[in-house]
């Protein structure tokens, strides 16, 4: 009895130092960004001899703040409600238009700039910079808000570190039919 | 076993001897303070009105605020009191004559606050605990709009939060200079106090000795720019100033932020805007001469999701105040155009 009390503490030590460590906390970030489909709207796809794939050197960095989009096509009516931009970052549908944002750390265009406490406050309430207009379709803030507050803090932990890209998204904007 | 003790402690985030109890919203309004008896407003409660109301689809409003017995308010830094632990403050919301919900902020701590949201009944007699994720769509405007009821997510929206900011009680909005154009603005209620009776009664400590003689006002060339300064400051600026900084935006719709220019008008006349029209050619948030090309008129008449401003709060257009800020822009002097 003696000998298992050191045992145990010293196992629960280590378990939390290693969960709590820089790296380990990166690690996890990174795995929830690869799990949780992230890049799937905020890496823009390129054209490649393969087809469209991810473009990595602009990892996360939202929609292209070159690739002006045109007015989005008018859908008939019927149950085909949204269209996408080629790029994977640009999306039309009965809400408006919405851009996926930059998530590196750029600090003028991206995360660069926001607090750890800002991004919670951006998942608690689902809102825009965590006081603006609501998160737009297709982001499913709502299951970011099922993560525990370690993973999100990790998530942004990991966005923290990662390559900034300077790009200006364009700001969403409503549907253009009533 | 003191051991285990301290090792489930752990395991629980907890250690011994530091775990306090947490204050809560009680479950009825008439336990949180505010009323002496049904209906009666206990007088140590002090009836308020901001000289630049937050419009909320026009509801009435009642506000109080309690401070506790021997305390007073730090006003040693104007912009930013310090109200005392214990503070509480009320607001309550009507429409068509009924009360609908009365929102309760309680300092219980120097840091830490506890913001609740009460409904009331259908027989007017006592308001009940909203939910956390608060109540949408709770109540029926008429033509297909109705009201929520806030989550306490959304109070801190525009509250703040760690620090809680008390948005109507600033020396500027209970200073006895009051605009008598303000848009919606409201009498000083009966009994209800202003800068004058708090110093008086020395519940408010520390301010500038000249508080009185030189009371907040917002410098302006007009009373109709001071009005327009004045209800950008009530609706607009508690999310856009600098202590709430929104990335990327550089918007301050403070009137005055201790420079000679206004920051209202510093950020906005001239100064391009992020947000689009669809469909037309990009514009600054105010274009003076044209509210047409001013994106921020675009915005404050829309109740879509992704251009709707404020973002939150209203589900109705504030026609009154459109129709005041057109008319402002449409006679701005071209020369008001930052170069």
């Amino acid at each position: 009895m003696t000998l298992t009390r050191p045992f145990l503490l010293a196992l629960l030590g280590a378990a939390v130092a290693q969960a709590g460590t820089p790296d380990a906390v990166l690690r996890r970030g990174a795995y929830l960004v690869q799990i949780g489909g992230c890049n799937d709207c905020h890496t823009p796809l390129k054209l490649g001899p393969r087809g469209p794939e991810p473009d990595l050197a602009r990892m996360l960095s939202g929609h292209p703040e070159a690739l002006k989009m045109p007015p989005a096509p008018v859908l008939p009516e019927g149950p085909w409600a949204v269209t996408m931009a080629a790029t994977s970052t640009a999306f039309a549908g009965p809400w408006g238009v919405s851009y996926a944002a930059n998530l590196t750390p750029d600090k003028e265009t991206g995360l660069g700039a926001w607090t750890e406490a800002q991004f919670l406050q951006m998942i608690r309430t689902g809102r825009h910079l965590g006081q603006g207009r609501p998160v737009l379709p297709p982001m499913s803030v709502h299951s970011l808000r099922a993560a525990t507050e370690a993973d999100q803090k990790a998530l942004f932990a990991y966005l923290k570190s990662i390559a900034p890209v300077s790009n200006r998204v364009p700001a969403a904007t409503e549907p253009t039919v009533p | 076993m003191r051991l285990r003790s301290l090792l489930g402690a752990a395991l629980l985030g907890l250690a011994p001897g530091i775990a306090r109890p947490t204050l809560q919203a009680p479950p009825r309004l008439s336990q949180t303070g505010l009323y002496a008896a049904p209906g009666l407003v206990a007088a140590r409660n002090l009836a308020y009105a901001p000289q630049y109301p937050l419009w909320t689809d026009g509801a009435a409003k009642a506000r109080w605020l309690h401070l506790p017995a021997g305390t007073a308010i730090d006003g040693r830094d104007e912009a930013a009191w310090v109200f005392p632990v214990g503070t509480k403050a009320w607001k309550e919301f009507a429409f068509q004559g009924r009360k609908v919900e009365t929102r309760l902020l309680w300092k219980t701590g120097p840091r830490t606050w506890v913001l609740a949201t009460y409904a009331w009944n259908a027989e007017q007699t006592d308001a009940f605990l909203v939910p956390e994720e608060g109540r949408p769509g709770a109540v029926d405007l008429g033509a297909g709009a109705r009201h929520d009821l806030p989550s306490r997510a959304d109070c801190r929206t525009c509250h703040g939060q760690g620090q809680v900011d008390l948005l109507g009680l600033t020396a500027l909005q209970l200073s006895p200079d009051r605009d008598p154009g303000a848009l919606h603005g409201e009498p000083v209620p009966p009994g209800g106090v202003t800068l004058r009776e708090l110093v008086a009664r020395r519940l408010l400590v520390g301010a500038r000795p000249d508080l009185l003689t030189r009371p907040p006002r917002i410098l302006a060339d007009n009373p109709t720019t001071r009005a327009i300064l004045g209800y950008l400051a009530g609706n607009c600026a508690a999310c856009h100033r600098p202590e709430r900084p929104l990335t990327g935006l550089d918007l301050d719709l403070r009137p005055s932020g201790g420079e000679a220019e206004v920051p209202a008008l510093r950020t906005t006349v001239g100064r391009p805007s992020l947000y689009q029209t669809p469909g037309a050619p990009r514009a600054p948030r105010i274009q003076p001469g044209d509210p047409g090309r001013s994106t921020l008129l675009h915005r404050m008449a829309s109740r879509r999701p992704a251009s709707q401003m404020p973002p939150l709060g209203t589900a109705l257009p504030d026609t009154e105040a459109l129709a005041r800020l057109r008319a402002w822009i449409a006679a701005l002097p071209p020369a008001a155009v930052s170069p």
